[in-house]
């Protein structure tokens, strides 16, 4: 779960890493009013879950009402990579003499947390991690014993940041990694940690994302959560409790686990056609989930036709085509045509319950998934 | 032979009083493994389909020589039944549960690092040697004994090619899902390590998905250290950057690691053939045999 930068700030903030005065406007008028109290130099910025936004046009810098409102009608409302923007922080301008880059994320490889301090900030970091990644000094921290005061100094020493800052950096890296720890974030980071003119250091951006699986005992951070979905497709989705990503092809794919899901959709691709989308229904699903995963897929209005994979572990295939009898009866025409492929726990109970009057029924995965792709291009034709 | 679980194995399961718990101790019973405890604080001196439930594994472990667990527990304790486990020199621990926290995962990791106990898992289907022991929620009907080894990251894609390589009359030593996480125990390598090792086995289907970098790491160890032949499939060539492909591990970062491509890549680069179907996995193998 991704914060936007104002919440995170709002975190940082109370944790005392220091931030620019700040605050969020939804409307030029509330831009206008918000600069008033701020003064300028102020930069507005769309609040929004997109990496990049300055270059995207997402970030202005105002230094009159002019200025300000143009930046406010320009950005409100404007759509940035997919997201409409409906807020915007408007922020004390800073006048800055370095940027840096501290963050704190998991090392999976290494299993444990690593924080990363670079005297390039500003940019993106993940561009200065492939073309010069000896300017990034990392530090890795045993989660048991959290990180040391020392290991914050010698990771700030070691990115060459100046001995007149490194107290004031290597502090704020502290801070980030015991709110990394609190809130189980999976990443925090600042970029940039700026230096003003009068030597001062303070957080000009401000990212934070929770693991999704910690959020049972985050309650405040849930609470934080906006529907950040790109698209009503998403927003039923999480309604129904599937994993699921909407692609832009013809050929919906419903499937049990995400490895074997993603290999149909792959397969769909190997054999010439295009995924609709990724569709887990999840281990044991009973025949009401198969009728929401079906309800889904057809509520894409790309798709034409459907393949259904299911390898039974502990779910049943019976079960499965009870679920997809049950959905695809109440439909006077079936909208688009269905392929089914069930194996494994109950296959065979499957095949026989499953009413072939509604349903294509091939026997592989290979079969089911060229048998899909070829009817969503006799559709499309 | 096999790795890992045999006959011998004697097992714990933590959280057996709970559904999921009963019906796979019920399962795995009826597969023919020794399930021999149970571990549920609070629920000690009850029994579970005949077998008898402890309040710790301690204990299960003392009076019924116990020598590996199933983690059948809430994401929300089960880093705390982890550690539990490991804190009995148990050989193995399996954890099934998904949705573990990731930072729970990392302290579990630092423990696992300083104990001889092997972990697989979290957010996995568990680990079965065909007519000896399953421990998990793998589907027993579909495995036969043989001599292939099987390690994965996902359960159903683990059935697919499992039944694919079944149909064809090759059976396997042991099949091992390590688990989606980004955090996990047992790795690539460790299961190619312990394949490696055994006489039996005399060739690997390793089924990766996309997100991390294990994989590539597996590549280079495949070329340095293994005469014992791979065959590998790679899922997830499909995805787009940046979306969480069902499993937490399963994601393709903004600046281009952990995808599909550059697994591939380091597999072919380390003589590993890697299938575009899963079917063609199987096929793979039968060229190895």
């Amino acid at each position: 779960m991704r914060l936007h930068e104002y919440q995170a700030k709002d975190i940082f903030g109370e944790a005392g890493i220091p931030v620019p005065e700040s605050q969020l406007a939804d409307s030029v008028e509330g831009v206008l009013d918000a600069v008033s109290t701020i003064g300028y130099p102020a930069a507005i910025k769309a609040q929004v879950h997109v990496g990049g936004r300055g270059k995207a046009g997402g970030i202005k810098i105002a230094t009159s009402e002019e200025e300000a409102r143009d930046a406010a009608e320009s950005i409100l409302g404007m759509d940035l990579k997919g997201y409409t923007v409906d807020r915007v922080l408007v922020e004390q301008g800073v006048d800055f003499v370095d940027e840096y880059y501290v963050g704190v994320t998991m090392d999976r490889g290494a299993g444990e947390p690593v924080a990363m301090v670079s005297t390039k900030g500003g940019v993106d970091i993940e561009a200065v991690a492939e073309d010069d990644p000896e300017a990034i000094a990392r530090e890795h921290i045993d989660p048991a014993f959290g990180l040391q005061p020392y290991q914050a100094r010698k990771v700030v020493y070691d990115a060459g940041v100046p001995a007149e800052y490194a107290r004031d950096v290597s502090s704020i890296l502290s801070a980030l990694y015991e709110l990394y720890e609190a809130n189980d974030a999976s990443d925090i980071e600042i970029n940039p940690v700026m230096i003003t003119g009068d030597d001062d250091v303070i957080a000009a951006d401000a990212v934070m994302n929770i693991d999704e699986d910690a959020l049972f005992r985050q309650p405040d951070l849930a609470d934080m959560e906006e529907d950040a979905s790109q698209n009503d497709l998403e927003r039923k989705a999480g309604e129904y409790g599937f994993d699921y990503v909407r692609l832009s092809g013809n050929t919906g794919i419903i499937g049990n686990g995400a490895g074997l899901v993603m290999a149909t959709l792959d397969l769909v691709d190997y054999y010439g056609g295009t995924p609709a989308n990724f569709l887990d229904v999840g281990g044991g699903a009973k025949a009401d989930r198969i009728g929401n995963a079906l309800d889904m897929v057809f509520a894409d209005e790309n798709v034409e036709s459907v393949v259904f994979n299911i390898f039974g572990g502990i779910t049943r295939g019976d079960e499965v085509a009870k679920g997809i009898n049950e959905a695809l009866e109440d439909f006077e025409e079936i909208p688009k045509p269905v392929v089914v492929r069930l194996a494994g726990t109950n296959a065979e109970e499957g095949m026989e319950i499953l009413n072939t009057d509604l349903v294509q029924v091939e026997a592989t995965l290979e079969d089911a998934v060229q048998r899909a792709v070829a009817n969503a291009e006799e559709v499309a034709q | 032979m096999s790795v890992f679980v045999d006959e011998d194995t004697r097992v714990v399961v933590q959280g057996i009083t709970g559904g999921e718990g009963e019906f796979h101790t019920e399962q795995m019973l009826a597969y023919g493994t020794n399930v021999v405890a149970g571990a549920v604080p609070g629920k000690g001196g009850q029994e579970v389909a005949g077998v008898p439930v402890y309040d710790t594994v301690d204990e299960a472990v003392d009076a019924e020589d116990a020598t590996a667990s199933v983690v059948f527990v809430p994401p929300a304790f089960a880093g705390d039944a982890v550690f539990e486990a490991l804190d009995t020199n148990l050989d193995l621990v399996v954890a099934i549960t998904e949705g573990v926290p990731t930072q729970d995962m990392a302290t579990v990791n630092k423990r696992l690092s300083e104990v001889d106990t092997n972990l697989i898992g979290p957010n996995c289907p568990g680990i079965i040697t065909p007519g000896e022991a399953k421990l998990g929620i793998l589907p027993g009907n579909i495995f036969e004994a043989g001599n292939v080894g099987l390690v994965s990251r996902s359960g159903t894609l683990t059935y697919q090619v499992v039944s694919n390589l079944t149909d064809r009359g090759i059976g396997q030593t042991t099949a091992i899902g390590i688990g989606g996480d980004p955090i996990i125990g047992t790795s690539f390598i460790d299961a190619l390590e312990a394949f490696e090792a055994d006489p039996e086995t005399d060739a690997i289907a390793m089924c990766g998905e996309i997100g991390g970098e294990d994989e590539e790491q597996a590549a280079k160890y495949i070329a340095e250290n293994m005469d014992t032949p791979v065959a590998g499939f790679i899922a997830g060539r499909t995805a787009p950057p940046g979306k969480r492909m069902g499993h937490a591990g399963a994601i393709v970062s903004g600046s281009g690691t952990g995808t599909a491509d550059s697994k591939i890549t380091a597999l072919n680069d380390a003589g590993v053939p890697v299938a575009d179907t899963p079917g063609e996995v199987a096929e793979a193998i039968d060229d190895f045999l």
